[in-house]
């Protein structure tokens, strides 16, 4: 395979010497806050991304995730706070004379231009050596597959390979950082997850730093290095995906990543009780939320039936089946319990559910959670 | 295609009334167009009906009138020079108006726009007033200021018009590459804007051509095309007027043709490359 | 995202052009207004004479509202002809962009061409008068035709229709055509979609358009000096006398001053009445 021109970035000296200290993070984000008239839409965020990292920002609609992307990119300056880029200020410099590049929305392409002048542009007005540019702007369009297409006009692409075009547009420039915004918002399901796997190898491949804005929490999943969660203009908590999936710090994170069930519990000498189930937990006396993931609780037997001896840790309860939804090799199944509690598992499939069973979740998978309460 | 389909169901539900009412009311914006074009080879020189006599008098009398000929020159050079006015104010104006906040701007917006709406009477002696206070001679230079001042506010609107309809990302993309303001004004902006910029000079051509409300006061010594009309149709009737309007028209619908074949492919790039 | 140079490079020429040939003339106009003449000479001795004049005397307020009548006149026939045509064209043809092209087409004949025209049309001896004898409804020509305010208002609807189509169209072409499906599919029948969902939505264009074919025709004064006679004349007219051949500037000036504060006044009630009617 043909080296992408990207990847000699690893060997241009005047890239390393950028980055004063090996361990330093390649982008710094300081206290930054941002307001739009009085509505304030990032509150003093902080966040790093290291050399070489995918990082998601993960939010909702408003939650201020592109408004932190457009900071990066220099499209908005913050109200307060900084951003450093390999250790120098990034706030305060034009669009232009940042080494970022975007992946945008819906792409952004040059109607105007051919696709092969789309990938070229920032060469061109940058005044790379003209004998330079054909060789870069090709590695580019191989790169990302789309070399026969250099002559086509954007209009006559499909959106995946718009899309790849983008993408071929920002990296030919070899910037330190790519931003990408929701860049797969518009493909259809079967193509977007076929991207998916694409950019992350193309990531791996160049080892240029990804900051990737989604509010799809499977997409973040599946790509990141790390996710950053955003709520309000607030980051809920920056983790690796397993363990901000596995060990969600909030109550919001654990419902906005995965499925849950928050149990609102009061905790009395090692013993955390959420109405009639109890489970061994090893925090101080008081109110606590946990959060326990539909996928912890099993089915046990048929309510009568004699059971296997339990674990130390095991709690055992009755509940109804009040729904139940077909999920390929999994049941979703919505439990009614005898307090009125309502609990959501994770079963394997095994045909309809009626009636009253046992079910078991064992303590330690129920996360103590931050509760806005 | 749905379109279509909707076209067929509501042809056949609505009114049957609509489509000749619709004939009708065609007649009537073209009855003096066509009495225009029919009465310019009439043998008379009264337009009674029916016509008499097809004679090609009136378009022969045109090509020796030099006065009439000097005026269309005038004209020409007048519009000509309106154009790149209204346009190199017109532009920033619209770009001032799409993304720059500035105190006053709602008093600017309506300040430029209101020409567009403001009788021509208004605009054309406001300015006689500023050229005389200014000590200036009435020509064609004052009717080509005045003509710039009532339609950058046509530049500014069509501008406008397109400034909105481009994707802003496509100059964030571009300042993201590395272009600085004035490369992405070149490179992106400027071509993004060219049916709209070839739009409003066509549009404005036009309208200075046949401006007559602000040219009446601002005229000096020589004539626009229209105030030379204007001055003979006082006299009476000249059939040679129909003349000379004919033409006009013809040139008129040959350039709405290019202009229109202009639009259509600008907004096909795609299968004209193809 | 812009910097301080660009905002600054664009704002200030248009900035500096609208202050000088807009701001500065509308403040010589308004200056003007309140001078007067005296021995054929402006002089600059401020006093509200010419207003004074303006509301006293009986002349200027009738051709005042004459000019109102007329223009009212045209506006409504402008909408009747224009809404309609331009119904058609939106709703209900196949081949709206040609047709939209004839609408504008007759833009591009000189206005003055076409008020002279319809003189042609109109006169005693013209084509209609001429034609009715040809075909013996009438055996003298018919005079009251011309040099009329009929005549005033027929040229002027003709010249303005346009005007009033144009955003009236532009208007239903922007109703997304599933609120119409929605409305039938709901059980109204087409006249009651008209009524409730395409009308009510089209007022923002109805209301542009008239007031193009209001404020254009009340200022109109070439139309009534062609084909108006004394009982045509406007209020226009009567400036253009002023800064004329009656040579008192400072007097044209208030009546021109007071056409503009109408013509902004009216504007700014259209717009709030504009936003109130395009919902959000």
């Amino acid at each position: 395979m043909v080296l992408p021109a990207t990847q000699s970035v690893a060997a241009d000296p005047t890239r390393s010497s950028g980055s004063t200290d090996a361990a330093a993070p390649l982008l710094e984000i300081r206290s930054v806050t941002k307001r739009f008239g009085a509505t304030p839409v990032l509150s003093s965020i902080s966040l790093d991304v290291a050399e070489g990292e995918f990082l998601t920002i993960l939010g909702a609609s408003g939650s201020g995730k592109t408004t932190l992307l457009r900071l990066v990119a220099g499209f908005e300056e913050p109200d307060a706070g900084e951003i450093r880029m390999a250790g120098q200020r990034l706030d305060g410099l034009p669009p232009y004379r940042r080494r970022v590049n975007t992946v945008f929305q819906h792409y952004a392409l040059f109607p105007h231009l051919s696709v092969f002048e789309n990938v070229a542009y920032g060469l061109r007005v940058q005044n790379v050596r003209r004998t330079e540019i054909p060789q870069r702007v090709t590695a580019a369009l191989a790169m990302v597959k789309m070399s026969e297409y250099a002559s086509r006009a954007p209009a006559q692409l499909s959106g995946g390979q718009q899309q790849r075009v983008a993408l071929a547009r920002a990296l030919v420039n070899r910037p330190q950082l790519v931003l990408l915004d929701e860049p797969l918002s518009a493909l259809d399901a079967g193509l977007r997850r076929e991207m998916q796997v694409e950019l992350k190898s193309l990531q791996r491949e160049v080892g240029i730093a990804f900051l990737f804005v989604t509010h799809d929490q499977d997409e973040a999943m599946a790509l990141s290095d790390r996710i950053a969660l955003l709520r309000w203009g607030h980051l809920e908590q920056v983790a690796t995906p397993r363990e901000i999936y596995q060990r969600p710090a909030t109550a919001y994170t654990a419902q906005f990543i995965g499925q849950t069930n928050l149990l609102r519990a009061e905790i009395r000498q090692g013993m955390a009780r959420a109405g009639t189930l109890a489970w061994r937990c090893a925090s101080s006396d008081g109110r606590a939320t946990f959060s326990l993931r539909p996928e912890s609780i099993h089915l046990g037997a048929p309510v009568g039936e004699k059971v296997a001896a339990l674990g130390d840790d095991t709690t055992r309860f009755t509940a109804r089946i009040r729904r139940q939804v077909f999920g390929g090799a999994t049941d979703l199944v919505e439990l009614a319990c005898a307090d009125g509690l309502t609990l959501l598992a994770r079963i394997p499939s095994r045909g309809n559910l009626e009636g009253a069973w046992e079910f078991e979740f064992s303590g330690a998978d129920g996360v103590r959670v931050q509760d806005e309460e | 295609m749905t379109e279509g389909l909707r076209t067929d169901r509501l042809n056949d539900s609505r009114s049957r009334w609509l489509p000749g009412y619709a004939v009708l009311v065609f007649a009537f914006l073209y009855l003096p167009i066509v009495v225009l074009i029919v009465y310019s080879f009439n043998g008379q020189s009264v337009g009674g009906f029916p016509p008499r006599g097809l004679t090609t008098h009136w378009y022969r009398v045109l090509a020796s009138d030099d006065a009439m000929w000097d005026s269309v020159v005038n004209s020409l050079e007048v519009a000509l020079a309106a154009v790149a006015l209204a346009l190199a104010f017109g532009l920033p104006a619209a770009l001032a108006l799409d993304r720059v906040s500035f105190p006053g701007k709602q008093i600017f917006r309506r300040l430029v726009l209101l020409p567009l709406i403001l009788p021509g009477i208004i605009t054309g002696l406001s300015l006689l007033m500023l050229f005389v206070a200014a000590g200036m001679k009435l020509s064609l230079l004052t009717i080509t200021l005045g003509h710039g001042t009532a339609l950058i506010s046509v530049a500014t609107t069509e501008l406008f018009a397109g400034l909105q309809a481009l994707d802003r990302a496509q100059e964030e993309a571009s300042l993201d590459l590395g272009a600085n303001y004035w490369q992405t004004f070149w490179r992106v902006t400027l071509p993004n804007l060219r049916l709209s910029i070839v739009g409003a000079a066509l549009l404005i051509f036009t309208l200075s051509i046949d401006e007559i409300a602000v040219s009446f006061f601002l005229i000096g010594r020589s004539n626009t095309l229209p105030l030379e009309i204007w001055s003979r149709l006082r006299r009476g009737m000249t059939p040679e007027i129909n003349a000379v309007s004919t033409l006009i028209f013809g040139f008129s619908l040959v350039t709405i043709l290019v202009w229109y074949r202009l639009r259509v492919r600008g907004r096909a790039p795609a299968e004209e490359i193809a | 995202m812009y910097s301080r140079t660009y905002k600054a490079a664009v704002a200030i020429p248009p900035l500096a052009w609208v202050t000088g040939f807009l701001l500065v003339p509308y403040a010589l106009l308004f200056a003007y207004s309140f001078w007067q003449v005296e021995a054929q000479q402006v002089v600059h001795h401020w006093n509200l004479g010419n207003y004074r004049e303006l509301f006293h005397n009986p002349m200027y307020l009738e051709v005042l509202f004459r000019s109102m009548k007329i223009a009212g006149a045209v506006t409504a026939l402008a909408l009747l002809l224009g809404y309609p045509l331009a119904y058609y064209l939106s709703f209900c043809s196949r081949k709206k962009e040609l047709l939209y092209q004839l609408v504008i087409v007759p833009l591009w004949v000189s206005y003055l061409v076409r008020a002279y025209a319809w003189k042609t049309i109109l006169g005693s001896d013209g084509v209609l008068n001429t034609l009715l004898q040809y075909v013996h409804v009438v055996h003298h020509p018919v005079e009251s035709l011309l040099y009329s305010p009929f005549a005033v208002v027929l040229t002027l609807t003709h010249i303005y229709t346009p005007f009033a189509f144009l955003p009236i169209y532009a208007s239903l072409e922007h109703i997304p055509r599933r609120l119409v499906e929605a409305s039938e599919d709901l059980g109204a029948t087409p006249a009651r979609t008209f009524a409730r969902v395409i009308l009510p939505l089209s007022l923002p264009g109805v209301l542009a358009g008239a007031t193009f074919a209001f404020v254009l025709s009340l200022g109109d004064f070439l139309a009534p000096l062609l084909l108006g006679g004394p009982s045509g004349i406007m209020i226009s007219n009567v400036v253009v006398s002023l800064f004329g051949a009656a040579y008192n500037w400072p007097l044209g000036a208030a009546i021109s001053l007071s056409m503009l504060v109408l013509v902004v006044v009216l504007l700014s009630i259209v717009q709030r009445a504009e936003r109130k009617l395009s919902f959000g």
